[in-house]
């Protein structure tokens, strides 16, 4: 009993961790020559995913349930569009705004919890109608691409940047001068988001009932559990994070587009999925689901350092990637049962 | 604790003293689930009353929490745990020690769940996932979760349909020792060992109505399978079989030893041309788990098997059409029939697969088989291309039958071919059966009454928990056919 046994789904997320850091130290070996190794370049991995980092901490306390988002992206253009057409066109005052984001993503989210939760409606369908509606909400308050100029609060919060403490990572660029590796406000948003899930899921009762509802629906009934709560605030929880997550967003992009965070959701799922999260319910772990956004980033970044590559083969990577960990879980499903 | 007068059970009474276990008996339909669904809250109830620990007061249970606030928790055959979850956490869920902060004490969680699995004297790490565990443990772990949530009344619903003799022998001991506590236990099952084994009182049902309750000792396995059958044992008239039919030489299977996990023990089996031979027992005793091993349904995993003579291994219910048998399941709903299907489609299925989905069997062939098996079951049917799900239960037994028939097979599985039919129809379908086995088909023919298997079978073979226990042939009477089914 001293001696803790690893279990098959530690081994999945050893396995996620393992791969992220062999995929990042090759990087750093391949194109020491092209800077690959300076930390600036994971900070920017972070930078360009802040957004992502939030969505899938939503994204992976809904699948626990057992269910699916897909609304996300269109939720993060709807906002993000919301924002940029205020500030520039309406003439409100961002600060007013952002806090109005969030309470849009918890209605959003309240709403469709509620059809699936207790109503008992496919999560897949009802968000698949969240997402419709709000790519088209995008479009509806401005086709254009409208960027954010007029706010001050945003440009500053923008390019408000940190510098790492005691210069970790320091290095004096061409021209001699000191460049200290720094993050923008919303990594930092993103990284207490991201650990704020965590203790969400493992220390709270709500958290805990994820897992039980997304292991056994009926179980988690007869043993008391309110189901229909649970996957209502999951989904609450999961459109809150996804709000967040824009704001991250166009503090990055600082416009709104019809395009914007498209095919986002998939890039949440399957960096859970890859994070050892399961389709099925019950099994997941942010962190594991953050490591699937850093996979997902370093591909990327690889790519982008390369420069001669097409910007596709990132999708052909993560498609095998995705596969590798599908099989992978399928085995150690059938090694369970055997047991 | 009394419940007068539960209406869908049709006025019964039923008393659970402290500290006993009580057997709840009664064939499929008697009304035992229904009961405990009343007492645990997912059913609801017209008239009656619940009282718990004699308190005048009475109680009613809207949902299972409820009934749990009240002290009665039930564990199911299926384990209601979550498997995803440590052992300490499905013990604690919802109820999870906190910490002052609101969030959850998993140390202290831990810790109680040791203790509580440390009391029991079960071999548990509780941060382990429940799923890493057997079915057995898992179970007991379910009845730990009972117990600590301070229930009174705890009901076990069929918990040893899935686990061996070593587990459900755990599984007592568990149980005695909570009955020495002073839990009051309600335990459901068929096995009629373990009955004797464990409880201290039985209660009987019957279509929904109570037949008595009694002590063990003052109730023999004979009379408490007379009391679940309806038969007073003294009164039964005996009724000879009709039809003399006689096995010829040639011998259609020849079954030694076989077996399947968990389902059905090693039992040997002979059927020869012309014969119907009955498979009888209590409902789950392994009737139809017999068939299907034979039928490769469930694959056979010991023994050995001889079709005509010759030794046969059978993977897949296709080489047992391939080697000429054909199986009616008991389930035709689920199994069997499909609805969508015209009458003929449906005639014509098995035929089909056996001789391969590429050969398509013309239409006109079609047609005539069809026809020919209308008419000669009598299939009462608008048309030949009406939809089967139109068609009345016993007629839709019918077809299932000509589609076997129309196979040509040596050998046939009836497993209960006259369930929900009704009377008329149900002696058309034996008479079809004798008639079969006279033009030289072997028959195993299972059905849950008796009077009908004396009437259609000149051999039965007699079933028990799981093992064959017994064969009569000659002179059979229901008597004899309980005797047997106690007493082996």
């Amino acid at each position: 009993m001293k001696k803790k046994r690893m279990n098959s789904n530690s081994i999945l997320l050893m396995l996620t961790i393992a791969l992220f850091v062999v995929m990042y130290v090759s990087g750093c070996i391949a194109y020491a020559d092209k800077g690959f190794t300076k930390l600036q370049v994971f900070l920017d991995i972070l930078k360009n995913n802040a957004g992502l980092i939030c969505v899938v901490c939503g994204m992976t306390a809904v699948m626990i349930t057992g269910g699916i988002d897909i609304s996300v992206g269109a939720l993060i253009a709807m906002e993000c569009m919301f924002l940029a057409v205020g500030v520039e066109q309406w003439g409100l005052p961002a600060v007013a705004l952002l806090p109005l984001m969030l309470v849009i993503g918890l209605v959003f989210g309240m709403v469709q919890g509620y059809f699936i939760g207790y109503l008992e409606i496919q999560p897949f369908i009802v968000t698949m109608a969240g997402m419709f509606f709000a790519r088209g909400m995008t479009a509806v308050i401005s086709t254009q691409q409208v960027s954010i100029t007029k706010s001050e609060l945003m440009t500053k919060l923008s390019t408000m940047k940190f510098n790492m403490p005691f210069a970790i990572g320091a290095y004096t660029n061409k021209k001699g001068k000191l460049m200290i590796p720094n993050v923008s406000i919303y990594v930092i948003i993103a990284l207490l988001v991201l650990v704020a899930t965590f203790l969400i899921l493992r220390y709270t009762k709500f958290g805990r009932s994820l897992y039980a509802v997304g292991g056994n629906q009926q179980s988690a009934a007869l043993m008391g559990l309110d189901v229909k709560k649970t996957r209502f605030k999951a989904h609450v929880m999961c459109s809150f994070l996804t709000s967040i997550g824009a704001i991250c967003y166009v503090l990055n992009t600082m416009c709104g587009t019809t395009r914007q965070a498209l095919g986002l959701e998939m890039d949440a799922i399957s960096s859970a999925v890859i994070g050892g999260t399961l389709l099925t319910g019950g099994v997941g772990n942010v962190i594991g689901s953050f490591f699937g956004v850093l996979i997902n980033g370093t591909i990327s970044s690889l790519v982008k350092t390369n420069g001669k590559l097409s910007s596709a083969w990132p999708n052909v990577v993560t498609a095998i990637l995705l596969c590798f960990f599908i099989v992978l879980q399928a085995i150690f499903a059938r090694f369970r049962k055997k047991d | 604790m009394t419940f007068p007068g539960v209406k869908a059970l049709d006025h019964v009474d039923f008393t659970l003293r402290k500290g006993e276990i009580h057997a709840l008996m009664g064939e499929n339909g008697a009304g035992k689930s229904t009961l405990i669904k009343c007492l645990t809250g997912v059913n609801n109830f017209e008239a009656g009353e619940i009282h718990i620990d004699g308190i005048s007061e009475a109680v009613r249970n809207r949902n299972t929490l409820d009934a749990q606030k009240h002290g009665i928790s039930t564990v199911y055959q299926e384990v209601n745990l979550c498997p995803n979850l440590s052992v300490a956490e499905n013990l604690f869920i919802g109820r999870e020690p906190m910490t002052k902060l609101h969030t959850v004490n998993r140390k202290e969680m831990v810790k109680r769940a040791q203790k509580l699995m440390n009391e029991m004297n079960l071999p548990v790490d509780v941060t382990r996932n429940l799923d890493e565990y057997s079915l057995a443990l898992q179970q007991m772990i379910a009845i730990a979760r009972a117990v600590d949530m301070e229930c009174k009344v705890l009901i076990l619903d069929e918990p040893t349909s899935s686990l061996d003799d070593s587990e459900v022998e755990k599984l007592f001991n568990l149980m005695r020792q909570l009955r020495d506590r002073g839990v009051g236990i309600i335990f459901v099952t068929h096995f009629l060992e373990q009955v004797y084994a464990v409880c201290d009182r039985i209660t009987v049902l019957r279509n929904g109505q109570l037949v008595g309750e009694y002590p063990i000792a003052e109730l023999p396995r004979v009379k408490l399978i007379a009391a679940m059958m309806g038969k007073d044992f003294d009164d039964l008239a005996s009724i000879k079989p009709e039809g003399g039919l006689h096995g010829g030489t040639e011998s259609l299977i020849d079954a030694q030893g076989l077996s399947h996990a968990g389902k059905i023990k090693p039992f040997d089996l002979t059927l020869a041309r012309g014969e119907v031979i009955g498979l009888t027992g209590l409902l789950g005793s392994g009737r139809s788990e017999l068939a299907r091993a034979i039928y490769g349904a469930d694959k056979a995993q010991t023994g050995t098997l001889r079709v005509k003579g010759k030794e046969v291994h059978i993977k897949h219910p296709i080489d047992a059409m391939n080697l000429g048998m054909g199986m009616l399941p008991d389930d035709r709903k689920a199994e069997g029939i499909i609805g969508d299907l015209s009458v003929r489609e449906n005639i014509i299925l098995a035929m089909q697969a056996r001789r391969g989905m590429t050969k398509l069997i013309p239409m006109k062939e079609q047609e005539e088989i069809a026809d020919h098996f209308i008419e000669l079951l009598q299939i009462k049917t608008a048309s030949r291309e009406t939809p089967v799900k139109q068609l009345s239960g016993g007629n839709q037994q019918k077809v299932i039958i000509a589609r076997w028939l129309a196979t040509d097979p040596d050998f046939l599985i009836l497993d209960e071919p006259t369930r929900g039919i009704d009377v008329g129809t149900k002696t058309e379908i034996q008479k079809l059966v004798i008639k079969l086995a006279q033009e030289g088909k072997g028959i195993v023919f299972i059905s849950s009454e008796i009077e009908e298997m004396l009437r259609t079978c000149n051999r039965l073979a007699v079933l028990r928990d799981g093992a064959k226990v017994g064969e009569l042939s000659g002179e059979m009477t229901q008597e004899l056919v309980m005797k047997t089914i106690a007493e082996g």
